[in-house]
């Protein structure tokens, strides 16, 4: 992975920079000993690491923008971070950038149940916010799978989704306003409580642009009221493209499943083996979560089986209690863990049409015998966001590069059946380089131009989302 | 997409705006032209219809996608989702019957102004369905963002900021939906003769319920919620809203095609046309709305309806002066929100801001924005902002 070099005259002037920052914000605010920045060395793709400069938690939108215009001023790069869980490396540091850490900023600002919504600082965690709400009947929709640890921050700048986006969308549907600080240290407020915004969609731009146009500080979310209840059924499959079709032929029969998750055998047996989950011995297996009264969960899973009866289904499991639904649940939740016990593994994240599923399934098996290494698949079915977990042995010389060289060339056939790079886990540095595949040249330079609207020194993290050949003239000019 | 019946259209639109910047030779984008009338009259000599980006490219019911060109009518991509017992969830309102206008709306035009109806509150906005585009940015490039798959965070999300852009920032050439089934079943919980402060509670109630509402509404002293799914799903929901209702009086509750018409009723605005006025639409926190139009009326006189739960408030009043804009948007900002002018004559479109006027730090970024993507502003100029 190449990242660019550290600018010398940064380097140079470290104690400068930390006096200043250290005067404008609150004791113990400015991290900068050698062994206390390595903790911030890596996100949750732990493959690359580098200390930072420095690293800076403010405790308010106010101290944000000092600090940003200390740095603004010192042309000193900035690498916004949540709780550091991203995939892709998109809170990776260079050595001569400031972490801007938000963990600290984590309290609620409004709640209100009336008008449906609450406004928090962004380094809470995104579970902490259902929390926050759900004595009251309520929560908020999006549910990343580390939803324990991630932060609102994180969520707005990868646009995170999570196991129940088919029907209630991810972070981009549920964001009505944020507080964001830009690289110039102005304070900007964009969107509101409303359910439209006046004058063009930025709020749409900021979320999903990965910490490169400003510092979301605050942010106003749509909180929903809490379904009368929740049930899943579990159906397996002799053949992954069965259940591919299966997946098809409930969504276009109207019934909308909360969530219609898909694992394969390699992950069935993981889990398995991890989590004694009770899971069936097929060859794939469907978990189709449906809301709603008891009555209608009961209606609706008997629809969802008579659909299924259609594929012949090897196993049809329905949950009738909360027991039943968590046995069901326990498996898939425990998917990551388990793939960890066994092996390192790389988590991809593309998405493809529904329909490509059962020729994708197909070649990514034949892949994974030409280049020797064992792929699992789980993943959001419903959408076509597919997880598949490229195992790997870390120990071993040249697994990891083998391992993205296969992961590269799924993401290309992703792009080529008509999907793409990334579904929800963002670009960051890991896909920076397969952007080419994607998008043509004029495709990305719009994109560039809309960062060099927000931020013209190309300060904010920089050298993420876009290949460093392509963003070369414009960081090197700043 | 390759292969598009648009493919060469796009192409010779993209030389024709190209050579419009050459020559710094400002154009007006027509799709259907039946909204032509909202917002600032546009300074262009010159029309670009969007007429020969028509055709539908592809339709996946089982992956739940359309991509269709920006001069689609509307007309032909509802009866093509419908004839596979689809829709546009977002529900757009038709502007024909408030601007007296004629012409076929465009899909085009749903896109770029966001055109979102009573289920924006349960299904998301045209925004949030949009999941691809095309466009013609400001110097006759194309430009394509996003893509045909329900989930992608590949890059930024120029789809959204494409959205609600009035064609000030690209040519859309084509746009590629999230669609979503025509459900079994709708019914609508109806209280009537409630005043709009108790009407926004009753809607608010039936927003904080478990029952999944897609429509909430208020106007003409009718309350209106509306349910849909299965046919068992509504048989439950109905009567669980009419309790609920309880303490606001005794609910009514009226399904099928009568439902469907009162919705229409409310996307549409109905209440206002053929009524002579200038014509607002205002967006607030609900338990704003009667409150803003109670300062209002206490000032002047003004007509409201309600919908998205009393958040989007629509205010016909006299076209005399101003035609209010001053008084709106005072009691409109205190109260956080924004006010556009949907409806009035040429001569007031030019006089007023129709659309709310930014902050400078925002209004500074969206030019820097607009530089960006059309550098001698020939796109629509004046048609969002000066
Ligand atoms: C086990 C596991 C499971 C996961 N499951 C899911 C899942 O189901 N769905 C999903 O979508 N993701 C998932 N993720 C990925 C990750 O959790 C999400 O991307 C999450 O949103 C990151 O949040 P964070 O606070 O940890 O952000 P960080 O990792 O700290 O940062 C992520 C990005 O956000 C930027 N950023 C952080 N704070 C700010 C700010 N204040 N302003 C501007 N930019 C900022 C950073 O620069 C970086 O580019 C998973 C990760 C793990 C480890």
């Amino acid at each position: 992975m190449q990242m660019p070099e550290p600018e010398a005259r940064i380097l140079s002037r470290k104690a400068e920079i930390v006096a200043r920052l250290e005067a404008a914000l609150s004791p113990g605010a400015v991290i900068h000993a050698e062994e206390e920045v390595r903790v911030y060395e890596c996100d949750a793709l732990t493959a690359y690491r580098c200390p930072p400069l420095a690293v800076i938690l403010p405790s308010s939108t106010a101290e944000v923008a000092a600090a940003l215009r200390i740095l603004h001023e010192e042309r000193v790069p900035v690498v916004p971070r949540g709780s550091g869980t991203s995939l892709a490396g998109g809170a990776l540091p260079t050595a001569d950038s400031v972490i801007l850490g938000v963990a600290r900023m984590n309290r609620v600002l409004e709640t209100d149940y009336e008008n449906r919504f609450i406004r928090v600082e962004t380094g809470r965690t995104n579970l902490s916010v259902t929390g926050a709400v759900e004595a009251e009947g309520f929560f908020y929709a999006p549910d990343p799978s580390s939803q324990l640890a991630c932060a609102i921050a994180g969520n707005i700048a990868m646009n995170s989704g999570g196991a129940h986006c088919l029907k209630y969308g991810v972070t981009t549907n549920n964001l009505l306003g944020v507080t964001m600080v830009t690289m110039e240290g102005e304070v900007l407020e964009i969107g509101g409580h409303a359910l439209d915004a006046p004058g063009l969609d930025l709020l749409g731009v900021i979320c999903g642009s990965e910490g490169q146009l400003g510092v979301v500080t605050e942010a106003t979310l749509r909180i929903l009221a809490k379904p009368e209840g929740a049930r899943p059924i579990l159906l397996g499959f002799d053949e992954n493209e069965v259940a591919g079709a299966c997946v098809s032929d409930i969504i276009r029969a109207g019934v909308l499943p909360v969530a219609i998750e898909f694992m394969d055998r390699p992950c069935i047996r993981a889990c398995e083996d991890f989590a004694h989950a009770g899971y069936p011995d097929v060859e794939a297996l469907l978990i189709v979560e449906v809301e709603g009264s008891e009555a209608e969960i009961d209606d609706q899973l008997a629809k969802i089986r008579e659909i299924a009866a259609r594929h012949s289904p090897r196993e049809m499991r329905e949950s009738r209690s909360a027991e039943e639904s968590a046995a069901i649940w326990k498996g898939r939740k425990a998917a990551f863990g388990a793939m960890g016990q066994i092996n390192d593994y790389m988590c991809l994240d593309g998405t493809i049409p529904v329909s490509a599923l059962p020729l994708v399934l197909r070649r990514i098996g034949e892949m994974s015998r030409d280049f020797g290494l064992d792929v699992a698949n789980v993943f959001h079915a419903g959408d076509g966001n597919m997880h598949p977990l490229i195992l790997f042995d870390a120990n071993k010389p040249g697994d990891l590069e083998l391992c993205e060289a296969f992961g590269a060339e799924i993401l290309k056939l992703c792009v080529e059946v008509g999907g793409c790079l990334t579904g929800e886990h963002g670009v960051g540095v890991e896909k920076r380089d397969l952007m080419e595949h994607q998008y043509s040249a004029a495709d990305l330079e719009a994109q560039l131009r809309v960062k060099d609207a927000f931020d013209p020194r190309w300060l904010l993290n920089p050298a993420k989302v876009f290949p460093l050949h392509v963003t070369a003239g414009r960081r090197m000019a700043a | 997409m390759k292969d598009a019946p648009y493919a060469a259209a796009e192409s010779a639109l993209a030389g024709e705006i190209a050579a419009a910047h050459e020559a710094g030779e400002p154009v007006e984008i027509v799709g259907g032209g039946t909204r032509r009338a909202l917002g600032r009259p546009v300074q262009a000599a010159r029309a670009v219809s969007t007429a020969s980006l028509s055709g539908i490219a592809l339709h996946e019911p089982g992956a739940l996608t359309l991509v269709a060109g920006a001069g689609t009518p509307l007309a032909e991509v509802e009866a093509a989702l419908a004839r596979e017992g689809q829709r546009l969830a977002f529900e757009p309102m038709d502007h024909r019957g408030l601007l007296g206008s004629s012409g076929e709306p465009t899909l085009g035009a749903v896109a770029a102004m966001n055109n979102s109806g009573p289920r924006r509150i349960q299904a998301g906005a045209a925004r949030d369905a949009m999941l691809g585009v095309r466009l013609i940015d400001g110097r006759g490039e194309v430009v394509s963002n996003g893509g045909r798959v329900m989930k992608n965070v590949t890059g930024y999300d120029l789809v959204k900021l494409m959205a609600g852009s009035w064609g000030t920032l690209g040519l859309l050439t084509e746009i590629a939906f999230k669609v979503l089934p025509i459900p079994e079943a709708e019914a609508t919980v109806m209280l009537t003769g409630l005043d709009d402060a108790r009407a926004v509670e009753a809607l608010s109630a039936a927003l904080g319920s478990p029952y999944d509402v897609t429509g909430a509404a208020h106007g003409e002293g009718r309350t209106l919620v509306r349910v849909e799914g299965f046919a068992a799903q509504i048989a439950h929901r109905g009567p669980a809203l009419a309790r609920l209702f309880s303490p606001f009086g005794k609910a009514e509750i009226v399904s099928g095609e009568a439902s469907a018409a009162l919705w229409r009723g409310v996307r549409d605005v109905e209440a206002f046309h053929g009524r002579e006025g200038a014509v607002w639409r205002v967006s607030v926190k609900p338990s704003e709305g009667p409150r803003l139009v109670s300062a209002l009326k206490a000032q002047g006189a003004f007509a409201a309806l309600y919908d998205w739960g009393g958040g989007l408030v629509w205010l016909l009043t006299a076209e005399e002066g101003d035609a209010g804009a001053a008084l709106i948007r005072a009691e409109t900002r205190a109260r956080g929100g924004h006010a556009t002018l949907v409806r009035g004559s040429a001569a007031t479109r030019a006089a007023v801001e129709p659309f709310e006027p930014a902050a400078p730090g925002i209004a500074a970024l969206e030019a820097r924005l607009r530089a960006a993507f059309d550098p001698k502003s020939i796109l629509n100029p004046g048609r969002m902002r000066g």
